[in-house]
């Protein structure tokens, strides 16, 4: 062709080939980014030096002179004040934020598959308060739900120097918190773990087996009962023969002496205090009912067909749902489902507002307004945020590409 | 023909990053007419907006006193309710001018925050407030309560050094605003309110009883309140303390809203005519006009007249004068004299 022949060089001829053009724009576009992230940081530099601050991380290892509230964190890091330091406070932010996502996510993934069955269910009474716990929960903003349950379950509670027991002498709550045992191990107690461990890795070889078994001669062994089966026989005759070695503290409950001291006695027992629960409540009940639409969708998606050819074999309506719809509905259910995981994770931090001492509040509240160093503290703030994120959306992904339809 | 874009492109940003952070605050104030002051998100006679989005209180006359020290109006004012957390923030990320936040002057924020205190407009002390039911008389008895407060403030460090020393256990309950503190310790969730004194007495009213609570005789720290703004504008930093100097001062010469012109023209006192601008040039030396500390006085009053109409006596929060009273009347505020 005329053109590749001519090797004299030309400007317009550069600027009419589309591959040098394109290259020269996305380099310009690089640079532009750069020096944009160059003057931010520049000038972030610039003013803080201005206002006679430096970066540093050396803050972590002081010692932080404030009492936090007693909760999963402080009793994991054994928190003691004038003792511990930065750093421990800001891995108890972490232990309560995560505490509370992940039971936040168990319990918003039951409540939101069942809602989302009884929404397609034809009985109307299930069908009907599906739709209504939908509507209204998922139309309502979360800080208002928050307030909501945090300041309805306080109302509700009996006083700090009453109770309403559970079970008498063991579990009791009152506006202070919901009072268990706590399990305290003794000596031995690590081989019964071990045991749980290995009962685990047996029932996983039992079900090996027995779809194998089922595959080849079509018959069918109750797996469920045999691996409920393994897992209460051999741990717990490996407990037995060590002497039970585990120990229940009980929560006490003293009803005379100094107004103060009087209720129950901290300390004793396990303790989830009421924040940790309007929290877990909301944000599970809230997200309950984004996945509960999610699930709706999934199962909708799959085509009635499905359902007709699965009863026309004769398979029972359950075990349609179970092995024909839910699997195949999966497929449609897991991507949106990972983004309302995360949405729980992110959402906790509003628990600050009601006293919860996540991450946000102890560390950007109270630790922050000590030590005044907000680039630093924000920035390992967004790194635990994105690595838990990144985190549950990798295990989702897994998930997902183990049920998704495998083509061939 | 490329790279001369990619040139001036990064000149552009060049320029547009060195013009950043020139300009001093006085200019800034003036070239946008008027402050950002930022303010609580509801105390009472310190700061507290009504239905009709107007904010009045102690620390909101300070930033009205600026005001019109700077553009001779009262009005030319701006409030940003910020939370205990993100005051400091707001002040050194200059989205305020000033910070006028019942904010306790201490070491660590003036050394390690970037800021400086303009001085003290109301000092406070760290008290405590519980049920009468409890039968509690002394802070010393409080041993294993239940202590709810306020996040981002020194209350928290304040509580835990009070009973780390008198080695009695605790729980602190700490929320991020005070309403929420209010409603909780309402409940029942918690036995002790803790706060600044003038903080409980604003937020006893918020409660269902007022008269079953009583607040204890302890006072477990030194509170000095006053505005702060940002370190390294010196400018900006004296036309502040000076107007809250001139409020004193005014109240110690008798000046009031009402009479400071009338005593303008009729006195040949010269400390009061150096104040009202009558004498010397010390406006034009903080960059402002020679009748800034008038225009102050006439738009919020003298110290005394601000101090009576949002916390005083006859006001819903009925705080005596006490220590902040003038050092003449047997109390500690003692401004700098203007010469």
């Amino acid at each position: 062709m005329g053109i590749k022949s001519d090797t004299s060089f030309s400007l317009r001829k550069i600027i009419n080939d589309k591959h040098v053009r394109g290259v020269v724009l996305q380099a310009m576009m690089l640079l532009l980014v750069a020096l944009g992230l160059y003057w931010l940081v520049d000038n972030t530099l610039v003013n803080l030096d201005n206002q006679g601050k430096s970066l540093g991380f050396n803050f972590l290892q002081t010692t932080a002179g404030f009492q936090i509230s007693q909760t999963f964190g402080t009793w994991l890091f054994d928190y003691e004040v004038g003792k511990s330091t930065y750093w421990e406070v800001y891995f108890i932010g972490i232990a309560n934020t995560f505490l509370v996502a992940i039971l936040g996510i168990i319990a918003a993934t039951v409540i939101g598959f069942t809602m989302g069955i009884m929404r397609l269910s034809n009985n109307i009474v299930f069908k009907s308060f599906a739709t209504t716990y939908i509507e209204i929960l998922r139309n309502v903003p979360l800080l208002l739900q928050l307030f909501f349950w945090y300041f309805a379950v306080l109302r509700a509670m009996p006083g700090k120097r009453e109770k309403f027991e559970i079970i008498p002498g063991v579990a009791g709550l009152n506006i202070t918190g919901l009072y268990l045992p706590a399990p305290q191990p003794q000596g031995g107690f690590d081989l019964v773990l071990i045991a749980i461990a290995l009962s685990a890795l047996l029932v996983f070889g039992v079900r090996h087996y027995a779809g194998k078994r089922q595959d080849k001669t079509g018959e069918i062994l109750p797996v469920f009962w045999l691996g409920v089966g393994i897992m209460v026989v051999i741990p717990g005759l490996v407990f037995l023969s060590l002497g039970s070695p585990l120990f229940w503290e009980l929560p006490e409950f003293k009803e005379t002496g100094s107004m103060l001291r009087r209720g129950y006695q901290p300390g004793l027992g396990m303790l989830i205090v009421p924040e940790m629960l309007a929290v877990w409540l909301a944000l599970s009940l809230y997200t309950a009912a984004f996945i509960a639409e999610i699930v709706r969708g999934g199962i909708l998606a799959v085509s009635k067909g499905q359902t007709e050819a699965s009863y026309a074999l004769g398979i029972r309506p359950n075990y349609t749902l179970r092995l024909v719809i839910i699997p195949q509905a999966m497929r449609v259910i897991i991507p949106p489902l990972t983004s309302q995981y995360l949405n729980i994770t992110k959402n906790s931090s509003l628990a600050v507002a009601i006293a919860y001492p996540e991450l946000v509040s102890v560390f950007a509240g109270t630790a922050l307004n000590q030590v005044g160093k907000e680039i630093e503290m924000i920035f390992m703030m967004m790194m635990v945020y994105l690595t838990f994120s990144l985190v549950t959306a990798a295990f989702m992904n897994w998930y997902n590409s183990k049920v998704k339809l495998i083509e061939r | 023909m490329i790279k001369r874009t990619i040139l001036s492109a990064a000149v552009g940003i060049a320029m547009f990053a060195t013009g950043a952070n020139a300009a001093t605050t006085l200019e800034a104030v003036k070239a946008k007419g008027f402050i950002q002051c930022g303010v609580s998100q509801g105390l009472p006679g310190f700061s507290n907006a009504d239905d009709s989005g107007n904010w009045t209180g102690l620390d909101v006359e300070m930033c009205r006193a600026v005001a019109a020290a700077v553009f001779g109006d009262g009005s030319k004012v701006k409030f940003s309710p910020l939370s205990a957390k993100q005051r400091f923030t707001a002040l050194s990320s200059g989205e305020v001018d000033i910070l006028s936040r019942n904010t306790t002057w201490t070491m660590t924020r003036d050394t390690q925050l970037g800021l400086n205190f303009a001085g003290v407009n109301y000092y406070d002390g760290q008290g405590m407030m519980v049920p009468t039911a409890l039968g509690v008389k002394s802070a010393t008895e409080l041993d294993g309560a239940n202590i709810c407060t306020n996040t981002g403030t020194t209350t928290e460090l304040n509580i835990t050094d009070y009973f780390r020393s008198n080695n009695m256990s605790f729980n602190l309950i700490a929320f991020e605003k005070a309403d929420e503190v209010v409603a909780a310790y309402d409940a029942g969730r918690c036995d002790v309110y803790t706060t600044d004194r003038s903080g409980l007495a604003a937020q006893r009213g918020k409660l269902t009883n007022p008269d079953a609570h009583v607040v204890l005789p302890e006072i477990i720290s030194k509170e000095p309140l006053g505005p702060v703004v940002r370190q390294g504008d010196d400018q900006w930093f004296n036309i502040v303390r000076w107007t809250l100097n001139a409020l004193i001062n005014a109240e110690e010469m008798g000046i009031t809203q009402a009479n400071a012109k009338a005593r303008l023209k009729g006195t040949e006192n010269p400390a009061i005519k150096r104040l009202l601008g009558g004498e010397g040039k010390f406006g034009e030396e903080l960059g402002l006009s020679n009748d800034w500390a008038l225009n102050a006085i006439t738009a919020v009053g003298n110290y005394g007249e601000s101090y009576e109409r949002n916390v005083g006596p006859n006001t819903p929060l009925k705080l005596d004068r006490g220590v902040n009273a003038l050092w003449s009347n047997g109390g500690i505020l003692y401004a700098a004299p203007i010469r």
